[in-house]
């Protein structure tokens, strides 16, 4: 049985359709990228997914029990955790503090402040200092280390590397290994194409709300993930 | 810097020594009655309603981010809820504390409807609501529209013991609202609170449950603000609907808690000692008064607009009751 089943899953912003009957399903343990150009619906399918937006229509059933009309505290609870677009950190909270709000909802488990700064050791002198102070890097460490206090079961990661420099990425990628080397199961929404090829076991291609092309990584091109990212008439 | 990931850190021997000073300054002001006349007691009695409005509104914007003009409508229920529960035969003293958990109990179904309202909805929302429960009370035919009617169970009571009850009274719950809200503020939903202040759809994302959170602020502000008004009706014993109701009560709020700073704990406390120094000094000089306390208002809001304790705290590094975590 899947960790998660998305059937059939609509939203919208007021009047305009966002995500247009979505279906995918996503293993345990498994690395699932979403790849699309800006404002093929990806952050919305994430953000319904997690609870943070209302789907028109779908189910979202995570280990067998539907959570659609869930709110977020309890998916948060049942193991989905959000890593949102922008960080979205609590900048006049500590780091630590920003930690420990991760961990309201938190199912048992193994991640603790300790555990995340093992996985995130640049954010060890850093801990009581503001959030908002922090570079671009140490905020997107500490938003990936708040999701992983609630020890969830699927982490949802959108757009981690968005307005980092180069180096930062690569220390964001690199303690990702941790995770996946843990077998967190992630969905990943990346424009970074080369580093999703290479993190992702599988890859779904997002065109104005709808998925348009969907395959295992290792055997996808990035030519013919560039055709369906732009809709372009050789990806048909 | 190499501090312990685990360890965290709120109290520092200045914050001992002011809590350990709030403390010894509360038990000296019990005896206020015993040394000091009339007109000192009832103007510390203003001065404790000012100080619970005060921390009222702050807990309500400075922790959940909650802008409100229509706290009046508590205030207001909370002298009518002691004045219906005094006329029903109800003790009087008891019935001011009664008559705000009867609020509370009221504001409840409120907070449900109120708080999916966002930002400015929200508190321009409160106003209508006031404004409706206002309405409201003028059917009551106790109440005799805007005629009002008074605390008459209190006539019981001689001057002086009437004076001195309301003042204990009122002391204690400033007191109790204040520490009360200091230990709530020190757990999970002062966490939670700041979280949501912050950036609400994140806490929420996070697993932080935004809806009860602002709940418990809504109803414990009105709780607090229904205590004042039942208090207030206390002191002055007469009660007409338009003034209890009135949104100056929401402005004096805004003004005490803008100048003092919004967001700490000490800055509410601090603008309404400011709030009521400024009213004994030039109250009595009518429209200028108003006039002033907009201009000071709208210079911190310019110039300051942390408030004083916002400006200390940040220059200084300085809390004395701290409710989050010590930042370096």
């Amino acid at each position: 049985m899947s960790l998660l089943h998305v059937e059939n899953l609509s939203a919208s912003h007021g009047q305009l359709p966002a995500v247009r009957g979505i279906d995918f399903t996503v293993d345990e343990g498994e690395i699932v990228a979403l790849v699309g150009a800006n404002g093929a619906g990806k952050t919305t399918l994430l953000r319904t997914i997690a609870g943070a937006h209302r789907a028109d229509r779908g189910r979202v059933v995570f280990d067998g029990v539907e959570v659609t009309g869930q709110p977020p505290h309890r998916r948060v609870a049942a193991g989905i955790s959000l890593v949102p677009e922008g960080r979205r950190l609590f900048p006049t909270m500590s780091v630590e503090e920003n930690l420990h709000v991760g961990a309201s909802a938190a199912r048992p488990g193994e991640w603790s402040v300790t555990r995340v700064l093992d996985a995130f050791p640049q954010l060890k002198p850093l801990l009581r200092r503001r959030a908002g102070d922090l570079s671009g890097g140490q905020q997107q460490a500490v938003a990936i280390g708040r999701a992983l206090m609630a020890n969830p079961r699927i982490l949802l990661l959108d757009e981690i590397s968005l307005g980092l420099s180069p180096k930062a990425v690569d220390g964001v990628y690199a303690s990702l290994r941790i995770l996946i080397d843990a077998r967190v199961t992630l969905i990943l929404v990346e424009q970074d194409l080369g580093r999703t090829l290479a993190t992702a076991d599988r890859i779904l291609c997002m065109l104005e709300g709808r998925i348009v092309a969907a395959g295992r990584a290792d055997e996808m091109s990035r030519e013919q993930v560039m055709a369906h990212y732009f809709g372009t008439r050789e990806a048909a | 810097m190499n501090p312990s990931p685990l360890s965290i850190h709120r109290w520092t021997p200045l914050s001992v020594a002011s809590v350990a000073a709030v403390v010894g300054a509360q038990l000296l002001l019990v005896a206020v009655p015993l040394v000091f006349g009339a007109n000192v007691v009832e103007r510390l009695t203003t001065l404790c309603i000012y100080g619970i409005l005060a921390l009222m509104w702050n807990s309500l914007a400075g922790y959940g981010g909650l802008i409100s003009v229509g706290q009046q409508a508590f205030f207001g229920l909370g002298a009518y809820a002691a004045i219906r529960l005094a006329d029903a035969g109800f003790p009087v003293y008891p019935a001011l504390a009664l008559g705000a958990l009867l609020v509370a109990v009221a504001a409840l179904p409120m907070a449900q409807a109120m708080l999916r309202l966002k930002g400015g909805e929200f508190a321009i929302g409160m106003w209508v609501v006031a404004e409706f429960v206002h309405l409201l009370v003028n059917l009551d035919p106790l109440i005799q529209g805007e005629t009002g009617t008074s605390l008459i169970a209190l006539n019981s009571f001689d001057a002086e013991a009437r004076r001195s009850y309301t003042y204990w009274a009122a002391l204690a719950s400033m007191a109790a609202l204040a520490w009360g809200m200091f230990f709530l503020l020190r757990g999970r939903l002062g966490t939670a609170a700041q979280a949501i202040r912050d950036n609400e759809e994140a806490a929420a994302s996070v697993g932080v449950r935004v809806f009860a959170a602002k709940r418990t602020l809504f109803l414990l502000s009105a709780f607090g603000c229904a205590l004042a008004g039942a208090l207030w009706v206390a002191t002055t014993i007469s009660f007409q609907p338009k003034t209890y109701f009135s949104v100056q009560w929401s402005a004096y709020m805004i003004f005490m808690v803008l100048v003092g700073g919004i967001g700490t704990f000490e800055g509410p406390i601090l603008g309404a000692v400011l709030f009521f120094a400024v009213e004994t000094a030039f109250g009595a000089t009518g429209v200028w008064y108003m006039i002033g306390l907009g201009a000071t208002a709208l210079l911190f809001a310019m110039l300051l607009p942390q408030g004083l304790w916002g400006a200390i705290e940040k220059r200084f590094g300085l809390r004395l009751l701290p409710v989050g975590y010590f930042l370096k």
